[in-house]
């Protein structure tokens, strides 16, 4: 497996992103967004052949559905998956979703709903949509293509749509589950809340960033991962997968300015 | 036993006031034709519970609404229905901002005459702040474990879209989902449908697609014959949404006068000129549906 030299941070995100559903087996793997949803197939046409895919609408998908027009290619469902059975597999446990939150916080807890006060936003957003339910029942990974202060505030998100490591929220008897977060995927970098107490800790850094920069850009702390290390380049095989699932390069307009994988030195 | 009726009678037999379902989601299969008649009429105060599209925004526009219970209020390539931002960010308009589970949770327990259902969803999230109604109860079993006690959703009435019908009330659903309109029909008092085609016998007409019927007859109060009522959303497998004109009515939104401007041109004059002045209904039914 070759890397590819000439490739733009979106194909390096969808491969790190790709990597949030190694080892999860047979689950309803849901991307939503464009780099995500390339991401999961990504994943299961690679490492995560038992993933299950659907196609955006009511059906379960054997082969990763391209984005933008279908054109002559038929639908080719494995199974039926209207929303009722989204919430049954939601509820089940068996999903992980890589979702796009609009803030995450120190808690891992994510901003969907709305900007301001709630009962008077400033900005209304999508509501808190199934975040609620899928942050307390699966796993989830998140996306974010604008890494900065606002979408990663030093306080808590305005809104608490998703739940994370926050006790206090709680009801005082609630029996908590343990809130399953994956991995968080920017344009600057790789973390998850694997530290000690559930810290942010960054796992890998896009090419050309330095830990610092993430850290002036992020409103709460972060430790550096163990393992701290360079985010993996795409190999041509990836590349060529990718292109594969987004032919109209929808990819490319995602990332503001659509910048490449590696800064020019 | 004949249902069917206009939609004006059907308007007729609402109250301002009530707590009234529309089935579908987002902008697909929304009972369009008995919302424009709600707008031409002089009913308010509405509680809107919904899987909401253009129809929210329609009704919050029109000033029609007290009270919004959602769970997401979207146009999809719109991903924010335009008047119900506005009617959100003046802070118009009480809400109950749910998961998108809950609300069908809701509707569930309704249809089941229970006063509530247990569930995980919503704890520890700021649904709980902000909809300080919902209560938590403790399982009696072993596990003891606190959950929220989703309380149920009753609707005086619900609107639903379909795709034929006949005059007993019988109804048949196409298309790849058929959402929550099983549950919206279940919890409400009174059900009136909007169908593609009334026909005088579906058991006769169209006996192969009996798994396409969402509810029993005994649930339905009217149904009202609308061919291409749900435009401008999407009907499954007649018609695709129509993004140009929920654009051209989103753009109304940041304009002054904006709503009075789109009523008077589209909506006042009944459903007639309501097709004339989108393009007619040929233009219509030719409309693709949309591909993920």
């Amino acid at each position: 497996m070759t890397n590819a030299t000439d490739f733009s941070l979106a194909e390096l995100v969808i491969v790190a992103a790709a990597e949030a559903w190694r080892g999860d087996g047979e689950m309803l793997a849901t991307g939503i967004g464009p780099l995500p949803r390339i991401a999961a197939g990504l994943a299961k046409l690679t490492f995560a052949p038992g993933l299950m895919l659907t196609d955006g609408e009511a059906y379960t998908v054997e082969e990763p559905i391209p984005l933008g027009p279908r054109g002559d290619h038929p639908l080719m469902p494995s199974g039926w998956m209207p929303y009722s059975r989204i919430f049954d597999s939601v509820w089940s446990g068996r999903r992980h979703a890589m979702v796009t939150p609009v803030q995450v916080d120190r808690f891992a807890q994510a901003n969907i709903s709305a900007l301001g006060d709630f009962r008077k936003p400033k900005v209304q957003m999508l509501g808190v949509r199934g975040f609620p339910g899928n942050s307390v029942c699966h796993k989830n990974s998140m996306f974010l293509p604008n890494h900065s202060k606002r979408t990663f505030p030093e306080a808590e998100v305005d809104v608490v749509a998703s739940v994370g490591h926050n006790p206090s929220r709680w009801p005082l008897n609630a029996n908590r589950k343990p809130v399953d977060i994956g991995i968080v995927v920017t344009n600057l970098c790789v973390f998850d809340y694997n530290g000690p107490n559930h810290a942010a800790q960054v796992l890998s850094l896009h090419p050309g960033v330095t830990f610092e920069e993430v850290q002036a850009q992020t409103g709460f702390p972060l430790l550096r991962g163990p393992n701290m290390h360079v985010s993996a380049a795409p190999s041509e095989e990836q590349l060529a997968i990718i292109r594969h699932l987004d032919p109209s390069q929808i990819r490319a307009s995602v990332i503001k300015g659509n910048p490449p994988g590696q800064k020019a030195a | 036993m004949n249902k069917e009726m206009d939609a004006k009678s059907v308007v007729a037999q609402l109250r301002d006031g009530m707590t009234i379902g529309v089935g579908g989601w987002g902008p697909r299969r929304k009972p369009m034709a008995l919302i424009r008649e709600i707008l031409r009429s002089d009913l308010k105060d509405l509680t809107v519970v919904a899987y909401g599209g253009p129809e929210i925004g329609m009704l919050c526009a029109a000033g029609k609404v007290h009270k919004l219970v959602y769970g997401f209020v979207s146009l999809d390539a719109i991903p924010i229905e335009p008047y119900f931002r506005k009617a959100r960010e003046a802070g118009a308009v009480e809400v109950a901002e749910l998961d998108e589970g809950l609300l069908l949770l809701g509707l569930q327990a309704a249809g089941q005459r229970l006063p509530f259902l247990p569930t995980r969803v919503g704890l520890g999230s700021d649904v709980m702040t902000y909809n300080p109604c919902l209560k938590t109860v403790r399982s009696p079993y072993e596990d003891g474990e606190e959950l929220l006690a989703m309380k149920a959703i009753c609707l005086d009435a619900a609107l639903i879209h379909v795709s034929r019908s006949d005059r007993l009330g019988n109804t048949q659903t196409d298309g790849p989902d058929p959402y929550f309109d099983t549950l919206f029909a279940r919890a409400a008092d009174r059900v009136f449908v909007t169908a593609e085609e009334v026909v005088d016998r579906i058991d006769i007409s169209h006996p192969h697609l009996a798994k396409n019927n969402l509810f029993e007859r005994a649930l339905v109060t009217g149904v009202v014959s609308a061919p291409l009522g749900a435009h401008p959303t999407t009907s499954h497998d007649s018609y695709g949404w129509d993004m140009a004109h929920l654009k051209t009515y989103g753009a109304s939104a940041t304009e002054e006068g904006g709503w009075k401007r789109y009523f008077d041109e589209y909506i006042a004059g009944g459903e007639e000129s309501y097709f004339d002045r989108v393009g007619g209904r040929a233009h219509v039914s030719a409309l693709p549906i949309p591909a993920f």
